[in-house]
């Protein structure tokens, strides 16, 4: 091939020698600066190799004189992260989380921290928007079972509910009424409870179920079927059902009761963690304010469905 | 170096040094034009970041910023926000479509006279000229040994290519910041590390393109020449070498001794003296030419000491060459200038502009973006009624702090109220402080009777106190849930 070589005579340059259908290339030589630059990009490279890994051996790759991993990197951004991030974690270690709503920013920065928390922690259960789901309470209504206060949440976090093995924790105990109330009251109980938020018409079975409630309910649900938060005994009343207010599973829960537990996470999470936690949930959108301290808690809302128009009306 | 000597090749060397270009000073109409075109353009460019202009309190006096650390763009009484980057594309179009309509109406205008590197090397060349003499003395000093005036002029030329190549660098990075207060910074040691480096790399290629690179970047790394060649065509205006005129070409004496022989050109070799980029245009158009017309200058000159009409080397298109060629009329410039293919370019920039300029009336300084909560999509509250969570974003673009309402609208029976709000509180209509140019992100809740539709299309919508009053709405969904029991 290369006696193929000749002189192109318009540019008066060299070819290669190649040929392919009559079209040559021609040896035009490379500009200097591009040839410097090739020079610094191979110098560069040969830096490169020495100094970061860069050549893959048996298990790992050769390490590289500066001695640079990228999980050596992350390590020390996580380091820089939490330095950063240090002054607001120990305004949130000190200050007693009642007095968290009233510090605007720190608010703020513990409603974050609660949210990427509680995307580990708590959606196993309560799903990834705290919506909840049957027998897992939605986080962002307005009614609770322990209370809604950023001290009530705070408490139900630290020490769960129905945790056997912590004295703590909220605790209470629904009697299964299968084999107590004979089916029959049991039906009339479930109309009266059903009736108290507009979902059964008043009758003499509903009539009936009063009377039972009274003798066996209003203790813990109160004579008005409003509930009892320091026994975690959900108001009856109200449009929100944590197992479903038809009849057949409110049937369900009379005879068998209902005992849902939750963890308790001082022994997993560290406190600034909970009080976060405590913040992002008390944000969802139903969060309470700390109740006066002599009055007894009270349900927020009363209202039966049928007054939702006049009360939205204003 | 000059000329087309026929190349002696032997075997050809890895790589080509540069070839020395020492363009001659040169007078005439051209060369005036490309004057004040360098001075309007470098005036621009150094003088613009130092204009100011009032805006009141509460944004930058800075006539023309980027201000990338707080993400706005001040352009005179425009402001632009991130979200309005669809001007800026728009601008880009323009200058886009400008180049394409300048390209194919006059041909490389853009490199021959406006181009940064076309004038940056112009004024390096001047310098160089200021302190080495013109293309002779110059060739002269390049060949002499390094003596005493050699190293002196050179550290001269050099260091005054340096302190253009910095004023270069530092004039850049004043688009950018407030640009008295960032001369004090710089100078005091506290401006920010990119600052330095900016203007550090900016002073290195200006110097290195100005001064030695010079026309190597236009024919190896630039790809306009490229994308140039394929958007001019017969019918644009190219700096042509009259052959048919100037053939057969003789020196003087053989022409004046030989009249019949012999065409205009004298081959002086003029034009390849003037030119920055030290081609020979006789040769023919091609891509080192950046057509700056400094060789018809300079062949005009010489036409006029020997008698002869100017324009040996003139702007011509590839047609009116082959019309006179065949003894045709060469077409009148306006026919050149206005045919439909300048006319589409020229409607399409203009329609642009008009547009852009049109939308820049019309917007308004208060914009609402409207984002649902997707999870969950509604609450069922205690009471039976529906919320729904939305968050707020209420852009204040107007530089002053306004209280901006926002009210909602086709939703019967709605409420709403805010975070730190209390549904026993809640109104059809919320009010907030938006500070001065500024987003104010906020989460509203809004509850509503549960009969209704399952998705209800309301409007939400914005409206500030003071000042411009038109408003921002936008329409969202209410969500209720998909079955009653
Ligand atoms: S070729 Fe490129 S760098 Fe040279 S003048 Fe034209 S646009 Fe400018
Ligand atoms: S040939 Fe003429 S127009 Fe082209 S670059 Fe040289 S001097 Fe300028």
């Amino acid at each position: 091939m290369s006696d193929k070589k000749r002189i192109d005579q318009p540019t008066g340059t060299e070819t290669v020698g190649h040929e392919w259908d009559g079209i040559e290339e021609l040896d035009t030589p490379m500009p200097r600066w591009w040839v410097i630059s090739f020079w610094a990009c191979i110098v560069w490279g040969i830096g490169y190799l020495i100094l970061y890994p860069a050549i893959p051996m048996a298990n790992s790759a050769t390490r590289g004189v500066l001695n640079w991993t990228s999980r050596g990197e992350l390590d020390a951004e996580m380091k820089a992260e939490t330095l950063r991030r240090a002054p607001i974690t120990s305004a949130l270690a000190s200050i007693p989380v009642e007095q968290l709503a009233g510090n605007e920013r720190l608010y703020q920065a513990a409603v974050e921290g609660g949210r990427a928390a509680f995307k580990v922690h708590c959606v196993q259960c309560h799903g990834s928007g705290a919506a909840g789901s049957k027998g897992y309470p939605n986080l962002n209504d307005d009614d609770w079972l322990w209370g809604g206060d950023l001290n009530a949440i705070h408490v139900t976090l630290t020490h769960g509910i129905r945790q056997p093995d912590h004295d703590e924790t909220r605790f209470s105990q629904m009697p299964a009424f299968a084999g107590v109330l004979s089916t029959g009251e049991i039906d009339a109980v479930t109309s009266y409870v059903r009736s108290l938020s507009g979902l059964e018409k008043a009758s003499a079975n509903t009539a009936a179920g009063a009377t039972i409630f009274g003798n066996n309910c209003a203790s813990c649900h109160g004579a008005d079927g409003k509930g009892m938060r320091e026994f975690g005994a959900p108001n009856l009343t109200d449009g929100i059902w944590l197992y479903g207010g038809d009849k057949a599973t409110l049937t369900a829960t009379v005879n068998q009761a209902r005992y849902g537990v939750m963890p308790r996470w001082n022994n997993r999470l560290d406190p600034v963690t909970i009080k976060m936690l405590a913040a992002y949930v008390h944000s969802l959108g139903g969060g309470e304010e700390a109740p006066a301290p002599v009055t007894a808690p009270v349900a927020v809302s009363g209202t039966s469905p049928a007054k939702v128009a006049t009360n939205v009306g204003n | 170096m000059s000329g087309i000597e026929p190349l002696k090749v032997q075997q050809p060397a890895l790589y080509e040094g540069r070839r020395g270009v020492y363009p001659k000073a040169v007078d005439g109409f051209f060369r005036r034009m490309k004057w004040v075109i360098m001075a309007v353009t470098l005036a621009i460019y150094y003088i613009t970041p130092w204009i100011r202009w009032d805006r009141g309190q509460y944004a930058p006096d800075q006539a023309v910023l980027v201000d990338l650390a707080n993400r706005r763009f001040y352009m005179f009484q425009i402001e632009i926000w991130p979200h309005e980057f669809y001007y800026v594309v728009g601008l880009l179009i323009m200058a886009g479509i400008g180049l394409f309509l300048v390209t194919s109406a006059v041909g490389r205008a853009w490199c021959g006279y406006a181009c940064p590197q076309t004038v940056w090397t112009d004024l390096f060349q001047h310098v160089e000229r200021f302190i080495d003499g013109d293309r002779n003395a110059q060739i002269r000093l390049e060949k002499a040994s390094w003596g005493v005036e050699k190293i002196s002029k050179r550290l001269t030329k050099w260091a005054a290519w340096l302190f253009i190549a910095f004023w270069t660098g530092g004039a850049w990075i004043m688009y950018f910041a407030d640009a008295p207060t960032l001369v004090r910074e710089f100078w005091s040691g506290e401006a920010a590390t990119v600052a330095y480096a900016t203007v550090g790399i900016l002073t290195a290629t200006t110097f290195i393109f100005g001064g030695f690179m010079r026309e190597q970047v236009c024919i190896y790394m630039c790809p306009w020449p490229r994308i140039q060649t394929a958007m001019m065509d017969e019918k644009s205006l190219l700096v042509t070498y009259k052959d048919w005129r100037g053939e057969q070409r003789g020196s003087l004496k053989q022409a004046q001794a030989n009249p019949q022989a012999f065409g205009d050109c004298i081959d002086c070799n003029q034009c390849v003296a003037v030119c920055p980029t030290g081609i020979d245009i006789r040769e023919g158009p091609q891509i080192g030419c950046i057509t700056c017309a400094l060789c018809i200058d300079a062949c005009d000159k010489v036409m006029a000491q020997i008698g002869k009409p100017r324009g040996l080397i003139d702007y011509c298109t590839l047609d009116d060459a082959v019309a006179v060629k065949s003894g045709r009329q060469a077409n009148p410039p306006l026919k050149t200038l206005f045919r439909p293919r300048t006319i589409v370019y020229f409607g399409i920039w203009a329609s642009i502009g008009l547009a852009m300029l049109f939308t820049l009336g019309q917007r308004t300084r208060l914009d609402l973006s409207v984002q649902p909560d997707r999870n969950p999509v509604y609450v069922r509250l205690s009471d039976g009624a529906i919320r729904n969570n939305f968050t707020l974003k209420i852009r204040n673009m107007e530089t002053r702090p306004r209280i901006v309402d926002v009210t909602i609208n086709g939703l019967s029976g709605a409420v709403m109220w805010t975070a730190d709000g209390k549904r026993e509180f809640a109104k059809q209509s919320v009010n907030f402080a938006v500070a001065p140019d500024a987003v104010h992100k906020v989460r509203l809740f809004i509850a509503a009777p549960p009969e209704g539709e399952e998705r209800t299309e309301f409007r939400i919508t914005t409206r500030a106190r003071s000042g411009d009053e038109r408003g921002d709405s936008d329409t969202v969904i209410f969500e209720r849930p998909e079955t009653e029991e």
